[in-house]
């Protein structure tokens, strides 16, 4: 289009500048501000430089004053890595057998499945979270199911732990990682596998050496797109966690709400940012092609 | 041949258990909104009365209304705003920025939720900006702008510049080939990522649940406070009625972007 010039260029963008200017860019900036600042006594803030927050992550302070090494908050991002790692795998796992179906299959059904899986995407997570606490309760769906059937003779504690947390994510998540990997293979050039086949490669041969390494972009894509919204996570583990399966999002939305310390929320939520710039990172060095 | 070697054994019913297992929890939570029962998750026969129940309770209603409220709002105003940098965004020469902004666009989808909502809410607090239910809708815009601009810059991809050739040939000044080429092939764009905007408005929790001031709830945070106080089957109804909305609303802006560009 001939028809902008530069100055129409920034016109057209200026709302869109200012809104995330003002309603985004500072809020996170201010977070950050934040994290370097001391705890007021009742909650809020004191203007006063400090890495109180940061240090508070790794030690604790008792009343005498001594430091002591605190590994609480450690374990909070241990059990979110590895959950978020877990979760992510088993996208991986579930996820490229799926994308891989979905893209050979005959070409009128592929939009059917894109569509199927992505209304999940678009409905309300909470909810979808809530059903699965239905599912999961002692005297929930799954265990009423296995007591019929005589599989098991007394119920299972499924909720409230590490597996209803990471049951959870996954389920969450899924479809970020199916649709990725499905753009990339659909994209593929499958005359490749069939030289494969025609230098007397089978089928798993094939699919090892030819379709995941070409498959790749889409996969990393996936494992990012997975990881990153897993790791900060509130739902799954607050609702299928019961509270007690603290991951780094409760943390940092606990010190904003009754714990009241604003200053470590936001130290947490700055180690958290890091960890998704480190991610996309990532991603953009290994994905290169892959697009969503 | 190369069928044989294309489909891998197995990975069919991988990929059809994948499915059950996304679509198993919407499926029992509808099923079981209709339960007579007043236990969750024991069949006793078909009932209505959850939904009946759900609609008569006032605070839901409240609720539903700021959820149309701060839905509607942050839709035109996301949409708007994303309509006019997709069509700057589109232009082929290459400007000062234009990279910085693509992945500024991103960036909500990006950041966590949780970190969204607290910068968001301490943020408000900062500037001591109090305007009740409008904070909330401030905050949607923000995040909903992503979604409503993927459908639009798609759409624009896909207009072949032979048509806006064919109406300079025409004729057609710049401005009226934009209103008379790209506005009408680009409106599905518009409607698919409007509704999308809608849709992640309605379904926000957790920047919601942060940033409203008390009284000012929506179907989402409401749910939530009525889950953390026991599970009931209205919670299931309410759910199920949320739940098939979205659903209406996702299939209605796939099927608007599966019409051709001609």
């Amino acid at each position: 289009m001939g028809l902008l010039k530069d100055r129409g260029v920034y016109a057209l963008l200026s709302p869109f500048l200012i809104v995330m200017g003002a309603f985004f860019i500072m809020p996170l900036a201010l977070v950050v501000v934040y994290s370097f600042l001391k705890a007021g006594p009742y909650g809020g803030i004191l203007w006063e430089l400090s890495h109180d927050a940061y240090v508070q992550i790794l030690f604790e302070k008792d009343f005498d004053g001594n430091v002591a090494f605190n590994p609480a908050y450690v374990e909070v991002l241990l059990r979110s890595v590895k959950l978020a790692g877990i979760c992510t795998l088993f996208c991986v796992l579930l996820g490229f057998p799926t994308a891989y179906y979905m893209a050979t299959c005959h070409p009128s059904k592929r939009n059917a499945w894109i569509l199927l899986v992505t209304i999940p995407f678009w409905t309300n997570l909470l909810i979808r979270t809530y059903a699965w606490m239905l599912v999961l309760r002692t005297d929930g769906l799954l265990n009423h199911f296995l007591l019929l059937t005589g599989i098991i003779k007394e119920p299972l504690l499924l909720l409230y732990n590490d597996f209803a947390v990471g049951l959870g994510l996954l389920y969450s998540y899924l479809p970020f990682m199916i649709l990725p990997i499905y753009a990339s293979l659909e994209r593929m050039d499958w005359q490749m596998t069939e030289a494969a086949a025609d230098l007397y490669a089978n089928r798993w041969q094939t699919l090892v050496r030819i379709t995941i390494p070409l498959a790749m972009p889409g996969i990393v894509a996936g494992c990012v797109l997975v990881f990153i919204p897993a790791i900060g996570s509130f739902l799954a583990s607050d609702l299928l966690g019961g509270g007690k399966q603290m991951m780094l999002g409760n943390l940092v939305q606990m010190q904003f709400g009754f714990s009241r310390n604003w200053p470590f929320g936001s130290a947490v939520s700055v180690i958290l940012m890091a960890i998704v710039m480190l991610g996309m990172m990532w991603m953009a060095r290994n994905s290169r092609g892959a697009r969503l | 041949m190369s069928s044989t070697q294309r489909t891998a054994p197995g990975f069919g019913g991988i990929a059809w258990g994948a499915l059950a297992f996304l679509y198993t929890p919407i499926v029992i939570l509808i099923v079981f909104s209709f339960n007579s029962s007043k236990l969750i998750t024991v069949w006793e026969g078909f009932s209505a009365d959850w939904y009946r129940i759900a609609l008569e309770n006032d605070d839901l209603r409240r609720a539903a209304v700021n959820s149309l409220i701060v839905g509607l709002g942050a839709m035109v105003f996301s949409t708007l705003i994303a309509l006019s940098t997709a069509i700057a965004m589109h232009r082929r020469k290459a400007f000062r920025g234009k990279q910085l902004i693509n992945s500024l666009i991103m960036l909500p989808l990006m950041v966590p939720e949780v970190v969204i909502a607290i910068a968001s809410s301490s943020f408000f607090t900062a500037i001591s900006l109090s305007l009740g239910i409008a904070n909330v809708l401030i905050a949607h815009v923000v995040f909903c702008i992503p979604f409503a601009y993927l459908p639009m810059r798609a759409r624009l991809e896909t207009i072949p510049v032979r048509a806006l050739e064919a109406a300079a040939d025409l004729y057609a000044d710049p401005w009226r080939a934009f209103y008379y080429v790209t506005v009408p092939l680009l409106m599905p764009g518009i409607f698919s990522g409007a509704l999308l905007a809608f849709i992640t408005s309605l379904d926000d929790f957790i920047i919601t649940q942060m940033v409203a001031p008390p009284g000012a709830m929506t179907l989402p945070v409401y749910i939530y406070s009525m889950v953390r106080r026991g599970i009931t089957p209205e919670i299931n109804a309410i759910s199920a009625i949320l739940l098939t909305l979205s659903m209406i609303f996702v299939i209605i802006s796939y099927l608007i972007n599966q019409k051709k560009v001609a």
